[in-house]
């Protein structure tokens, strides 16, 4: 039975359903479970469910050391910034420790974090800066953009063994959808096609998904049919899906909140130009934010992200087609 | 009852420290012939904590090490010529010629880790103590670390922590007064690591870590405590570093050590002269040991030798764990 919850929900109901399942699973970070009526503290218990000191390093830290004991630790960050703060422990110890230890040991690790909160958080509080962990092997990046994923990512994120960063949209917060009741999990490496067209592929993530569609709402009042695709996990990444589109398009159009040269569309782009390029009738155009540092003023602030206007002027750009006047 | 120092226990810890003294002459050896490849550190004049504090563990207490691990590697149970093997890249290393010299694993006898990066074990601990409170085992784990980690914000962040949650851990400091290159003068205002964690208020104590039955009786009364269920506690060993940063140091930034200094702190000799004078052992035995520890690093080159380079297939394929739980 699935009913209507928000994206937060989701989230929490599966971490709260793999810790009922699994007792080697962990919770803990700042202000977690401050008062004794929080719902994971009354089920599990001070001994699973912890609140720690504004100690990134050590609670990642600790993260690593216990997963390597045996737990399932799920480290709470808040925000994805917070993470960079400890770049030793999630870039040199999580994903390399089972890597260097010749296959002897592995991270099941999950690294929950909030990014892209473009609501006049300014330039600390709203980065998008998912694509510099595509980039560090071992490492499992996921992007969920619906109510539904964010539930059925996060309890594939806990049950894999490896160690995972679980960038939840604030955003979206609090965006209903309809999620699956009980035991559901969303496979990784796995895209979704939120919208089917034939006239040319967008590839977007996270709260970009929601843009993309009302892009392509725009563009089917002008007779252009946009397939919309989701990667919803961007290590692993599901290159094939996107290039079978591609080949029934030919015309591709990238859409990403991080700014363009750490965007996961550049790396996505030049997958596309190496395995898909014979299908491809014009340039791959990528709709990123402004490579700058999300600004404060509300005006500005929208004007360095990307939005359906911005995309949908991008596909009319590889199609060499014109807004249809209003 | 803390494990009483004696002529078994001298005798056991001395035959540790030739193995890793051999064993670290051995690879300086290989590493200027060009047969072991890579970043070396070794822990010549170091072994004596190695091997006292390894020497009181149990198979399935958890240690984490740092870039100087060979000592810590040895002492904790890892076989030597799968070390040896790590440190020439071959496919029966350690860690399967993956990990070199600086991140050697051996969970099967409790060597959790070791890390290149100063100071970056020390949060892995906490994690690896938290666990063991968790399954209500009483495994003690033990991180060793340099003087150089305590400057670094982590070394604060996890120390607080495990006090604040009286973790099951041992801090054990091998204060050799010179990070890297730098000296401790130039590094920080407070010369005592057991100074800096005062505050804390758990038990702490700085040795001369020379003096191998100092380190032996101090780290036996706190792993008692530790195995209790109680901690954190912090062990500072007082150290002097035998060789450079990386073998190839030119160490201009230190005056060489006389001879005559290098005698009487090498804890070795110490040791060795200690448990003659003590009638604990005698020269045949002395001999012996050292025969012994020779002998079994000759075997572990030899042994490394024969292994192949490990299959290269095996550098795409070890990315990821597969599979979910």
């Amino acid at each position: 039975m699935a009913r209507e919850i928000p994206y937060i929900a989701a989230i929490n109901e599966a971490i709260h359903l793999e810790m009922a399942r699994d007792d080697s699973v962990l919770y803990f970070g700042q202000n977690l479970a401050t008062t004794e009526n929080d719902e994971f503290l009354k089920a599990f218990g001070h001994d699973r469910v912890r609140v720690t000191p504004i100690s990134e390093t050590a609670e990642i830290g600790m993260g690593v050391g216990a997963a390597l004991a045996g737990m399932r630790p799920v480290v709470e960050l808040y925000m994805a910034e917070f993470m960079l703060v400890a770049m030793d422990q999630v870039v040199n110890e999580a994903p390399r420790f089972r890597y260097m230890s010749g296959g002897r040991v592995k991270v099941p690790l999950v690294l929950k974090a909030g990014y892209g909160f473009t609501a006049g958080w300014a330039g600390q509080h709203t980065g998008s800066i998912y694509g510099m962990f595509m980039g560090i092997p071992g490492l499992k990046v996921v992007l969920p953009s619906t109510a539904a994923d964010a539930k059925g990512l996060m309890a594939t994120a806990i049950r894999d063994d490896n160690p995972v960063c679980y960038f939840h949209h604030y955003l979206l917060t609090l965006e209903p959808g309809e999620v699956p009741e009980g035991e559901y999990l969303v496979p990784f490496g796995q895209a979704a096609i939120r919208r089917a067209g034939r006239d040319v592929t967008i590839v977007a993530t996270g709260w970009t998904v929601g843009r993309a569609l009302a892009a392509a709402e725009l563009l089917a009042a002008e007779g252009v049919e946009a397939e919309v695709i989701d990667p919803r996990t961007l290590v692993p990444l599901d290159i094939a899906t996107i290039v079978t589109s591609v080949e029934k398009t030919g015309r591709v159009v990238l859409v990403d909140q991080a700014p363009r040269h750490a965007s996961a569309s550049a790396v996505i782009a030049a997958e596309i130009a190496d395995v898909g390029f014979s299908a491809l009738k014009g340039a791959i155009k990528q709709v990123t934010a402004l490579d700058a540092t999300v600004p404060y003023s509300e005006p500005m602030e929208a004007f360095v992200l990307p939005d359906e206007g911005k995309i949908a002027g991008a596909v009319r750009e590889v199609l060499g087609t014109a807004p249809v006047a209003a | 009852m803390p494990a009483a120092w004696d002529g078994d226990a001298a005798t056991t810890v001395l035959g540790t420290m030739w193995v890793i003294r051999c064993f670290e002459e051995r690879v300086a050896r290989l590493k200027r012939s060009f047969q072991v490849h890579g970043l070396i550190h070794l822990s010549i004049g170091g072994e004596g904590v190695a091997a006292g504090v390894c020497g009181q563990l149990r198979e399935d207490d958890a240690v984490y090490s740092g870039h100087r691990a060979h000592g810590h590697a040895i002492a904790k149970g890892a076989p030597v010529d799968r070390v040896m093997a790590e440190l020439m890249g071959r496919s029966d290393g350690l860690c399967r010629g993956l990990g070199g010299s600086m991140h050697l694993v051996d969970c099967e006898h409790g060597l959790m880790g070791a890390t290149g990066v100063v100071g970056g074990n020390l949060p892995l601990a906490l994690g690896t103590a938290l666990a063991a409170r968790r399954r209500g085992s009483d495994q003690v784990t033990v991180v060793f670390f340099g003087d150089g980690a305590v400057q670094a914000g982590h070394f604060n962040e996890s120390v607080n922590l495990a006090a604040l949650w009286e973790l099951p851990l041992i801090f054990v400091c091998e204060n050799n007064g010179v990070a890297e290159f730098t000296s401790r003068a130039e590094h920080s205002r407070v010369q005592r690591v057991s100074d800096v964690v005062a505050p804390y208020g758990f038990a702490r104590d700085t040795v001369d870590g020379s003096d191998v039955p100092a380190v032996w009786d101090s780290f036996a009364r706190m792993l008692e405590i530790a195995r209790g269920g109680r901690g954190p506690l912090l062990l500072e060993c007082l150290t002097h570093r035998r060789r450079g940063h990386y073998e190839g140091d030119a160490q201009d930034y230190r005056d060489p050590l006389a001879e005559a200094e290098w005698e009487r702190r090498d804890p070795l000799a110490r040791l060795q002269a200690d448990a003659l004078a003590q009638g604990w052992i005698d020269r045949p035995t002395v001999d012996a040991l050292h025969s012994a520890a020779l002998a079994e690093v000759e075997r572990a080159v030899e042994f490394a030798r024969a292994s192949p380079f490990p299959g290269l297939g095996v550098a795409a394929e070890l990315v990821y764990a597969r599979g979910p739980h």
